[in-house]
């Protein structure tokens, strides 16, 4: 008998795994297929592969898909498509298939795909590709003639959302939590900092990485010892990370606590609802439709800009803080826009990185 | 019963028809799934097949993405046969990946391939060891503690990628010419594909598997084991390290199944950010081809065609993809109700004897 309850045993924990397994690849429902197969030809066609976060990651893959659906609606006669990819293994087949399907611009969607894309562009040399958050070379640094670097000045956007938490908090303490450690990451954090000292020279800020994208209860952990320490703002720009700290912030929120989150890449103040209120202070949006719009329209209007490096900063609205400002005081909007005109005329030079943050710090 | 289930299938035509019958019914209710989300099914799974038949590069990419599954796999099917469940094959796999890497990068010469692949097998090893050695000595779960390793072994084999090997962005560096896999004749026959010669060495590990179980002393001792501790004890077997050495050769098996992804498919390791899910595949894998080496061999190749013609169904049909992981887990789930089905009449039949 015994030994038939541990077989039982052992068989749930295999299944469980197993479903776990099965699970964890694609959580994420595909509702609203956009493969509508078989569109006639004759017409334009822009279509994108997204990275494993799916089209409905809440963030730049389903940015990025609105974008298309955008362009899609604007002009006639266009087709759009996206392909999933499940994991890393998916990306090159995936680029591949719609490279040879015809596309007329084929956009990446992530820098995980850099490696990818640099091959499969280089064996379909009549396809126009484009790859988001990153930027290809060869061999020897060189850019590709056939990939359009998508990028955007998130610093600059990282600043303005500063600028806000430097002026709303209460304790003088805020939080910036990334997500993997990288030069991307790195323009959020130092942009952030920035805009906090620029408006309150005397705050403390705590900086942590979670080393993972997705991990939601590590950044639940995260925020939970920082809010514990006294901050009162956290900007994430940590992906499903970020979750878990709207989760941290939501539960204190309701218990009274005055915390806040500052949401990345979208608007994310659905994220911050709870039954009394909402936690999402404001988010810096990262403009990623937009982007994939414009170059999608470029490259139908035949000027697509292949080998070149397009930054999207402040003044093509490719960043920026969110529509949604419900939780931002006057004083600070006030701000953000006398700081935003100070970055658009050249007056204040956002860091990118560490070292010209210290530059930037040691000038204050 | 797991056991039973999986080493049990030795009725030759029960053995086959099983799992037809359980893909058979997985592709229906498949089907059914499509017609109920608005897809037609006919269409669907015409794009399916198309997507692995259509295309020589998707053909390819077929055998590319089988290479692994076989892999992992066989290190299932391994521990099952010596009546351990090895739930740890993604994080063997995984530690191999990252092992055959750090070889392929710093070493160069003839040798570097077979060194790379070696590093491979023995960190996946090492990492079936472990619980192999707490099974035997402590009678501590292997699967708790596999599945423990998994954890470990991602976020550990991440830590260094992210400390010590980051080259660009989230990978290494990539592997020499001398300990890559990658084959221009392979890619060239399958229009650039990423088939590399590792789906021969995953070939060569079926006939291994099947050489050590069937064909040699140790092979013998180790299915003793699986179908009866005491007996094989009784009989003067060591089952202490009968149990640590099966899962020290099923986590060698899972190791090259990495090394076959970071010297073959890749050329790098990358900071992982989930599971790669190819361990846990293994395990529909072995069960779907009950535990022998020609069955998982075709399992491997369903498994890996699903997966493949999947971005087809989608770009094609308009089926979203999720359905393929549908159907897969259907057809786990057929393949193991059929058992259970067989289970269930054995023991009605044993009772109707005793009376």
């Amino acid at each position: 008998m015994k030994k038939k309850f541990s077989f039982l045993l052992t068989t749930v924990l295999a299944a469980g795994t197993i479903l776990a397994a099965c699970g964890s690849g694609d959580d994420e429902a595909n509702e609203g297929q956009g493969a509508d197969g078989g569109a006639e030809g004759g017409g334009f066609s822009a279509k994108m592969v997204t990275d494993e976060g799916g089209v409905d990651d809440k963030s730049f893959n389903q940015s990025a898909w609105e974008g298309l659906q955008a362009f899609e609606g604007d002009f006639d006669d266009i087709e759009i498509e996206y392909l999933q990819s499940n994991s890393a293994s998916d990306y090159a087949p995936n680029l591949n298939r719609l490279a040879r399907d015809g596309s007329d611009i084929t956009f990446a969607i992530g820098f995980l795909m850099e490696d990818d894309i640099r091959e499969i562009a280089n064996q379909h040399q009549d396809n126009n590709f484009a790859i988001v958050d990153t930027v290809v070379t060869d061999g020897d640094d060189n850019l590709i003639d056939n990939i359009a670097n998508i990028t955007f000045a998130e610093h600059q956007g990282s600043f303005l959302v500063g600028v806000v938490a430097g002026l709303q908090t209460e304790t003088d303490q805020v939080g910036f939590i990334g997500g993997v450690e990288s030069a991307l990451i790195s323009k959020f954090e130092t942009g952030f900092k920035a805009g906090v000292l620029a408006v309150n020279p005397d705050a403390q800020i705590s900086v942590q990485y979670a080393q993972s994208f997705n991990d939601a209860s590590l950044g639940q952990g995260i925020a939970d010892s920082m809010y514990g320490s006294g901050i009162d703002i956290i900007y994430h720009a940590a992906g499903g990370v970020g979750n878990g700290v709207f989760t941290e912030a939501t539960d204190r929120a309701r218990n009274g606590e005055n915390v806040w989150v500052i949401g990345v890449d979208r608007d994310q103040h659905e994220e911050g609802e709870y039954d009394g209120g909402n936690v999402t202070l404001t988010s810096m949006v990262k403009r990623v439709d937009e982007a994939v719009y414009q170059v999608s329209e470029q490259t139908m209007n035949g000027d697509y800009p292949g080998g070149q490096i397009l930054e999207f900063g402040l003044e093509d609205n490719g960043v920026g803080i969110a529509e949604t400002q419900d939780n931002v005081s006057d004083e600070a909007l006030q701000a953000v826009e006398e700081y935003k005109q100070m970055i658009l005329d050249g007056e204040i030079d956002v860091p990118q990185n560490d070292e010209e943050f210290e530059e930037y710090q040691s000038n204050l | 019963m797991i056991k039973r289930l999986l080493v049990g299938a030795r009725g030759k035509s029960f053995g086959l028809i099983v799992p037809l019958i359980a893909i058979a019914f997985g592709f229906i209710a498949g089907g059914i799934i499509m017609l109920l989300s608005g897809n037609n099914p006919i269409l669907g799974y015409t794009a399916l097949i198309q997507g692995v038949f259509g295309d020589m590069y998707y053909f390819g990419e077929t055998l590319r993405m089988m290479t692994p599954l076989i892999l992992s796999g066989l290190a299932v099917a391994f521990a099952f046969r010596t009546g351990l469940l090895n739930i740890g094959v993604e994080g063997q796999l995984i530690v191999g990946w990252l092992a055959a890497v750090v070889v392929g990068i710093y070493v160069d010469g003839p040798f570097a391939l077979v060194l790379a692949i070696l590093a491979g097998a023995v960190a996946g090893g090492l990492w079936g060891f472990i619980p192999g050695l707490l099974k035997a000595k402590y009678e501590v779960h292997e699967v708790i503690v596999t599945i423990m390793m998994n954890y470990i072994a991602l976020h550990v084999s991440n830590h260094f990628i992210r400390n010590y090997l980051l080259a660009s962005g989230q990978r290494t560096d990539f592997v020499n010419d001398s300990a890559s896999l990658s084959s221009p004749f392979l890619e060239a026959l399958t229009d650039y594909s990423r088939l590399h010669w590792g789906f021969f060495i995953a070939i060569f590990a079926c006939v291994v598997m099947w050489f050590i179980l069937w064909k040699t002393n140790k092979g013998y001792e180790l299915r003793a084991v699986g179908y009866n501790k005491n007996a094989s004890s009784y009989a003067g077997m060591n089952v202490k390290t009968n149990i640590i050495l099966s899962m020290v050769i099923s986590g060698a098996f899972a190791g090259v199944g990495g090394a076959m992804e970071g010297l073959g498919t890749y050329g790098y390791a990358q900071i992982l950010s989930g599971f790669t899910n190819l361990g846990f595949d293994g395990i529909a894998v072995a069960l779907l081809g009950a535990s022998t080496s020609v069955g998982i061999f075709l399992a491997a190749f369903l498994f890996g065609g699903l997966k493949i013609g999947a971005s087809n169904m989608q770009s094609a049909a308009g089926v979203a993809p999720e359905l393929v992981e549908i159907v897969i887990a259907l057809i786990i789930f057929f393949v193991a109700s059929s058992y259970l089905i067989r289970w269930i009449l054995g023991r009605l039949q044993q009772n109707k004897e005793e009376k």
